[in-house]
Order: structure tokens, then sequence, then C-alpha cells
């Protein structure tokens, strides 16, 4: 093969990445420009209050003559408060999985717990939501004894199953990556294997973990189909884990195809929208920073 | 390990931004043969048709215009029609835009657009659909009067025992606002008064909806007739001692029903025209009944 070949493929192959990656970015530059100008017409053509949009719960945008009231604290609300439980279920299991996975039993972990939580991560958030109707719901409803289970639990649970793989994948990458000399100055001063695992390992994994959860706390928050089947929709704070609410996805989902493009209703969940990126934003922002004290270690 | 992580956080990225539009105008879709333009020859008005028309908009109406696209394309190999769904809002949207041929919708147009928007629109009422009060199957309740009704969905009564039925509390399961199936309702059910918010389970889907009142005890909520058609698993109520059907829809006895319109922006031409033609054709009229519309043509109104 020729110089002058080889040069050629590898600067071809250079330029190939390069503009795939610039397009990435501007892809990722262009939806925020999007969503920038979509989500801010609420505020500048209709002349909303901010204020109104994130501390009002009166939420009644107008179709037609656009004198309604935009109050979005309801949805927002909602998807914090789900969003949190989720993460305060899965996380347990999480942890604990990805510690059985790593330091207690490698075998097992590797032959059948890590193929299914892979297996979790390919199952498509319509059948988590349709499980959750059919069957969690009406469990919830008996096992409380309540005329519906529709509500934050349900919600919360479905969510909780569905970023369990990520918080332990990535909890489990954070152990993995511990330094051995940490490991072997632990047992080298006579500790058992469980005072490694809780005095040493975990507190070094610390940083790890929490990107773990930041992420998962990111997926339930954008998580739209599978919730908005199990929370009821019921436009009204929750007033226990058991009653309904509703969230910011949901209401996107459910109305952003019965609006009609600049009314109103459907700029003000274009609003929403933006409030879940500004959101995710934050999530990536905290991870940066936890990412960062890990390497500094 | 950190490329990783800024790989796994484009990706959440990704997925957040894309949630909130992607979700809001998920909708099947599907296409026959490809489209190559030319002439209709007149042998039968529903043969050699060729050209291509897309619409999309309400769901309710997406099952009866995709059969009808079906039953054309196995007639019409040059003929190419594609269905989407998307919600009367995106349907409307798109035909005032002039970016699909058809725009389905549930509703009229003004009650969504505004007066700049609505010029050239044309509607085409395709058929009637029916609205059916539906309860869960333990509910005794057989019969509801119109107050009743009313008294039921603004929250007022909170126990079917106070309409006859047994001591059981009220679940309501309604719709999101902007629904074209609660607007129907809200006009001809509920006398124009508005449901009670904060306090009823709202699902968007009807068959979501329909699981919902199926497994709830003592829910109460409505369906299109074309989603009830020999289900078990739910009830259908009498409103006023009438029985939902067409029969009594087309006779004026049982209200709550609305035509399904197509729209298209300015008169329909060629491909589409033949199409409109074909769902208001004495050959389509049984396949409109068959999946639970009504025949527009027997409406007196």
């Amino acid at each position: 093969m020729s110089v002058k070949h080889m040069v050629k493929r590898e600067y071809s192959g250079r330029a190939v990445v390069t503009v795939l990656g610039i397009f990435i970015i501007l892809l990722t530059l262009t939806i925020t420009c999007f969503l920038l100008i979509k989500g801010s017409a609420t505020f500048v053509s209709h002349s909303h209050n901010i204020f109104e949009f994130l501390f009002s719960s009166n939420w009644k945008p107008d179709e037609m003559e656009g004198k309604g009231y935009v109050g979005a604290v309801i949805f927002i609300v909602g998807s914090i408060l789900i969003s949190l439980f989720a993460l305060v279920i899965a996380t347990p299991f999480s942890v604990a999985s990805a510690i059985f996975m790593t330091e207690i039993s490698k075998k097992l972990g590797r032959s059948l717990l890590q193929p299914a939580i892979e297996l979790f991560v390919g199952i498509p958030s319509v059948i988590y939501g349709w499980v959750g109707l059919t069957v969690l719901v009406p469990f919830i409803a008996r096992v409380f004894n309540l005329s519906y289970g529709y509500g934050v639990l349900a919600g919360s649970i479905v969510l909780a199953v569905m970023i369990f793989p990520t918080i332990t994948s990535v909890t489990a990458d954070a152990i993995r990556n511990v330094s051995p000399a940490y490991k072997e100055a632990s047992y080298g001063l006579g500790s058992t294997r469980w005072q490694l695992i809780s005095r040493v390992i975990l507190p070094a994994a610390v940083p790890g973990i929490l990107t773990g959860v930041i992420l998962g706390l990111a997926r339930a928050f954008g998580e739209a189909l599978a919730v908005a089947m199990v929370i009821g929709k019921t436009q009204a704070f929750p007033k226990s884990i058991f009653s309904p609410t509703t969230n910011l996805t949901a209401e996107i989902a459910t109305n952003m195809g019965n609006t009609v493009t600049g009314s109103e209703y459907n700029d003000a969940l274009w609003s929403m929208a933006l409030l879940l990126l500004i959101i995710s934003f934050v999530f990536i922002f905290l991870i940066r920073i936890v990412g960062r004290k890990r390497t500094v270690k | 390990m950190k490329k990783a992580f800024a790989i796994i956080t484009s990706i959440a990225l990704m997925g957040a931004m894309f949630t909130g539009c992607s979700t809001g105008t998920g909708s099947s879709s599907s296409t026959a043969s490809t489209d190559s333009t030319g002439s209709t020859t007149t042998s039968s008005p529903f043969k050699n048709l060729s050209g291509s028309i897309t619409m999309d908009g309400s769901s309710a109406l997406q099952p009866l215009a995709q059969a009808a696209a079906d039953s054309l394309k196995t007639d019409n190999p040059d003929l190419s029609i594609t269905v989407n769904a998307g919600g009367s809002g995106k349907g409307l949207t798109d035909i005032a835009n002039k970016s699909v041929d058809i725009g389905n919708s549930d509703v009229f147009a003004e009650d969504k657009l505004t007066a700049d928007k609505l010029t050239g629109l044309v509607d085409h009422k395709v058929c009637v659909i029916g609205v059916a009060t539906v309860v869960n199957p333990d509910v005794t309740v057989t019969n509801l009067t119109k107050d009743q009704l009313v008294s039921i969905f603004t929250g007022k009564v909170k126990n079917w025992k106070e309409v006859g039925g047994n001591d059981q509390a009220i679940v309501l399961v309604n719709r999101p606002t902007t629904s074209g199936t609660r607007s129907l309702f809200k006009k001809l059910a509920l006398g124009g008064k508005d449901e009670a918010t904060g306090t009823a389970l709202q699902q968007d889907d009807s068959g979501i909806l329909e699981q919902t009142v199926a497994q709830t005890k003592g829910a109460i909520g409505y369906l299109a007739l074309s989603y009830t058609g020999g289900k078990t698993d739910i009830k259908l109520v009498n409103l006023d001692g009438v029985e939902p059907t067409y029969d009594n829809i087309y006779s004026g006895k049982y209200p709550v029903w609305g035509y399904e319109h197509m729209y298209t922006n300015g008169e329909a031409t060629g491909a589409v025209k033949s199409f409109l033609d074909y769902l208001a054709s004495s050959e389509f009229a049984s396949t409109i009944i068959d999946k639970g519309y009504g025949d527009a043509s027997k409406m007196k109104s």
C-alpha cells in the first residue's frame, strides 16, 4: 500500500468522524434554540409572567382567545415528587446489586445479574406502562384497600424499575474503578470483606454513585408514556403517596397533538418542554461537578 | 471512563430533549405503493386512480381513513395514501399550512383555528360519531338522567347510591380539556357545564381509558361508540332512557354525537376528491357502520 493511499485513508476517516461530530453538536444547538424560541412564546407573544408559569397552580390555557392561565406548578411538583420517590425506591436496590455483582459474586453477577439488567434497558416504556396499568395499579388498590391505585406510588414504582438499570450500571462501574491499592491496604490492615465494602469501597465510589443517581433522576424526569398511564393525571397536588397527580411530560404528551400550533395552550406546552430541557441541563451540570471531584481524588 | 460518561450524558440529554416533542406527535403511519402521476379514466369512479394523498389529525378517525385507504389501494396500485394520526390540533394546523392534503378533525375547525387560518378550508363531514357514557360493570345503574349526569361529572354527586345504585364512591375518568370527545360530551351531554378538575382521573387514549374504567370500582367515563362495540369489560349507560345507538342518533333521540371532519385547503381535486367521494359512496357505507361510526347522510340536521 502506497504512502499516499494511507495518508488519504487516514484523513478520510478523520473527516467522517469530524463531520458527524459537528453534526451532533449542531443538532443539539438547533434543538436548544428551537425550544428556546417556542418555549418563550408564552411570555413574549402571550405576555404571561414567568412567575405565573412557575408558581401559580391555575392551569387553564385557552385554545382560541389566549386569555387563559398558565400556572404550571402542579405539574412541576408532580414531576419532582414522582422522580424523587422513584430514586428513593431504586437507589438501595441499585447500590446493593452493584455491590453484589462487583464484590460479592462476580460470577453470578456476570452470568445472571448483568444480562438481566441489560434486558431491563431494552424493554420499551409502553410495556412498563401497560404492566403498571393492568397489574400494579389494581394490586396497589387491593393491598391498601383503595378505590383505585393510580397515583404517586404507582408512578414512582414504575419509574424506579425503569431507572434501576441506569443507576446500577454506573454504580458498578464506579465500584470497579476504586483503586486496587485501597482494597489491598484495607485487607492488609485486617478488615473483613464487609468492612472493606462499607468503609472503603462505598465511600471511595460516592461520586460515581451520585453520577448514577443524577442520571437516573434525569431519566425519571423525562419519561412520559409509562408514568402517564399510571399516575391518574388528576390536575391537583397529591395529598398522600396514594393520591393521583399529574406531571410535565404527561401534560405535554396528552395535549400537544390536540392543540393548534401558535395557540396559547400549545405554546404553554412548549414552555413546559423548555423547562424540562433546562432541568436536564442542570442535571448534566451537576454530573460534571460531581465527576470532576472524582478525578481529583 | 470519562469518555463513557460524556457519551452517557449526551444520550441522556438527547433523550430528555426529544421527549418533549416526539411523544406529543407520536403517530403511526403506513404508506403503500410509490406514487406515479397519471390520469384517471372514468370507467368506474374508483378504479385506475393514481397520485398521492397525505393526511393526519384525529386519532378517532384514523381507523376509518386507514380502512378506506387500504381498500382503495387494493384496486389502485398506482395510488399512494399515507394516513397518520397525531391529534385533531395537528390535523388542523397541518391543513391550514397546506403540509398535508387532508386534515382530519373531531371538531369544527372554527373551534380551534383563528379566523385568518380558516380561509380556504373546506369541511367534508365523512361520518358521525356517537359518544356513550360508560361505567365499570359492577355499577348497577343502567340509566341516568341528564341532570344526574351533570351532577356526577361536575362533582356534586359523589356516590352511586345518590342516583339509585349501590353504596360505592364514584370515580370520574375524563379526557384532557383539549380532547374533541370531551368537548362534544361537555356541549351535548353536560349542557356546557365544566367537568370537575382536581378529582377526576384523566386518560387520553381510548384503549387506556377503557382499561381504567374496566378495572376501577365505581368508575364512570365516556367513550366513542367506535370503541365500545363488542366490549364486555365496560357497560354502556342510557341517557334519559335512550340507549346510545346509531339508530337513536339518526332519529334524533340520543343527543351526544358529532361529525368527523376531513378538511381540505381549497376544493378537493384529483385523487383527494376521489378519496373523499369513495368515503361518501354506497360502496364504503357498510365499512363505516362495521367500524362503529355512523352514516352522515342519515342525519337530518
